[in-house]
């Protein structure tokens, strides 16, 4: 029997259309996960035509927002969104980098495994129980503490400037980082927990100290899976909506200084959707939504491409 | 002939095993010592010793000395970082690191010594890949990954970094095992050449390669020193009989 007639032979063997079946069943869960992406965006997209035809780029570009008068510009809340992920990222990736290598390279055992779980318990916090923590404890906190403190010493600089309310910028950063501090401190302890042990014993050899390790050989193979970490974190940061709208302040404004209130895309189609009467008002959140879609799609794509570059250049040689 | 290592009634215990039992043994300078010994006797065990690797392991504990230059390695005045660069390490499986470029990996372990300027970092590349016969393979693509190597030639590159911190000893566990016949000469040939500079140890399962790299070799059995010295007189004439069931092929 020729090679070829084998490979038929198994082909045709029984049990072959069980497989097929299963195949055709789990393509179509497959498919159908795709198919309500699309339908998401395609409904959104139509939802939105009065204004993406009456407004144009003005509906990004523009800052009034007045349902009143049917003036609808996102300008505001897509600034709020965007500033506020960015500088809680910014804080949060050195605060949880730094707890997982904790955790994984310092304090492995009982003690790391307490933090570890404890940070974990931050995550299973419901995000209105945080809300309502910054809104009672830590909003007045930060306008009789914090605030003035910064405007006193640093308000030559025009991030704080302005009269210290408590809610604004500056909490929803702080609420952001509390909550995107457990999901990127527990991926990037799963991907330092995956440094192989030759790795570390490379650069132990070669009399490094402990920090010297981490930054020769731990944090290097690490890169992509902290980086796509910290890309999770923002994707969750810049879709928080409850925690963010009870302590933005809900101000459609855009303002160089953290003290001053702020507005997200989240929170306005939190905030208004039940009094969106008018046609034009829901198709303005709408397109916001969709707007909020587009950008949290951009992140995770360039995210996956830049895993992707970072992952095919270490694996190109062959073996680790 | 001057020792460059002395192991002194050595003992390691992992939690509650006793993986190496009262050892003592002499390291020639500028000499090959072999480490040979079936499966889980302790040879790796015991190479670790020597560049206090086990102090990554919480549970690993080691009592004895080993004097390096006649100072005690695990004496509470020794740091282990500055020994680890006197007592370079080559592992089983290659494991250069794979965010660096070939010239990076070789100096990575140099640079952590202090800072040094452009032109002597080139310097060291050249002169330690030069010392590994890698620098005519590499030399027009220094900036590529290191994962592009073979296996044979980034273990060669290990060597290469091992060697750019100018250590006095040379640790090698089983160095060739994850190599091809080809790749493991090379390694062979290379570990000849640098024993004019260095004091090498290498452990190896493989006893012809004991019997072809080394001037001195060790038979370890179930944690013990059974029995050491001059090669040639292991391999022909043992003084013990479990030594000599071992490199007849009788057990092991």
């Amino acid at each position: 029997m020729s090679h070829d007639e084998q490979v038929r032979d198994i082909d045709s063997a029984k049990g072959i259309s069980g497989d097929r079946i299963f195949k055709m069943i789990t393509l179509g869960f497959a498919f159908s996960i795709i198919l309500i992406l699309l339908l998401i965006t395609v409904g959104m997209a139509v939802e939105s035509i009065p204004t993406l035809k009456l407004f144009g780029w003005k509906f990004i570009t523009g800052s009034d927002w007045d349902a009143v008068q049917g003036q609808f510009g996102a300008l505001p809340y897509i600034w709020g969104s965007i500033v506020s992920s960015l500088l809680a990222i910014l804080i949060a990736t050195p605060l949880s980098v730094g707890t997982a290598l904790f955790i994984t390279e310092i304090a492995p055992g009982k003690l790391g495994g307490a933090i570890a779980s404890l940070v974990e318990l931050l995550a299973a916090i419901p995000s209105v129980i945080y809300g309502l923590w910054g809104i009672l404890v830590m909003a007045p906190w930060l306008q009789h503490t914090v605030e003035p403190f910064l405007s006193d010493h640093f308000g030559f600089l025009p991030f704080f400037r302005g009269a210290p309310y408590g809610v604004g910028m500056l909490a929803a950063v702080f609420i952001i980082m509390i909550m995107i501090i457990p999901i990127i401190t527990s991926i990037t302890k799963e991907v330092l927990l995956a440094v192989p042990r030759s790795q570390k014993e490379a650069a132990v050899a070669l009399g490094a100290t402990r920090w010297e390790t981490i930054r020769m050989a731990v944090l290097p193979y690490g890169r992509s899976g902290i980086l796509g970490a910290v890309v999770l974190g923002l994707g969750r940061a810049i879709g928080e909506t409850m925690a963010v709208t009870m302590v933005i302040g809900n101000t459609p404004q855009i303002s160089l200084s953290l003290l001053a209130p702020a507005y997200t895309m989240p929170s306005v189609i939190a905030n208004e959707f039940a009094e969106a009467s008018s046609k034009l008002h829901s198709a303005a959140l709408m397109e916001i939504g969709l707007i909020l879609l587009v950008i949290t799609l951009i992140i995770n794509i360039t995210a996956r491409v830049l895993i992707w570059g970072v992952t095919r250049q270490r694996t190109s040689g062959g073996q680790i | 002939m001057t020792n460059k290592i002395k192991i002194e009634n050595l003992n390691v215990y992992f939690g509650e095993t006793h993986a190496i039992k009262d050892v003592s043994l002499d390291v020639p300078q500028n000499k090959v010592t072999a480490i040979i010994g079936p499966s889980g006797c302790g040879k790796s065990t015991l190479l670790r010793s020597i560049n206090r690797m086990h102090d990554m392991i919480a549970s690993a504990r080691v009592t004895g000395s080993i004097l390096l230059d006649s100072t005690d390695i695990y004496d509470r005045s020794s740091n282990p970082v500055l020994i680890r660069r006197r007592v370079g390490m080559v592992f089983q499986k290659p494991n250069p690191f794979p965010a660096m470029s070939i010239y990076d990996n070789v100096i990575a372990g140099y640079k952590l010594s202090g800072r040094l300027n452009r032109a002597d970092a080139d310097e060291i590349v050249e002169s330690s890949l030069k010392r590994v016969a890698l620098w005519d393979e590499v030399k027009d693509r220094l900036k590529a990954n290191a994962m592009d190597l073979s296996g044979g030639q980034q273990q060669r590159l290990c060597i290469a970094r091992t060697i750019a911190v100018k250590p006095d000893v040379i640790l090698m566990d089983e160095p060739a095992s994850a190599l091809d016949p080809l790749s493991t000469l090379k390694i062979e040939e290379l570990i000849e050449e640098l024993k004019d500079k260095y004091t090498i140890v290498i452990v190896t399962h493989n006893m012809q390669q004991a019997a072809r790299v080394s001037d001195i070799t060790a038979f370890f059995y179930l944690g013990e020193l059974i029995e050491a010295g001059d090669t040639r007189t292991i391999f022909t004439n043992p003084e013990k009989k479990q030594t000599e069931d071992y490199i007849t092929g009788r057990f092991g």
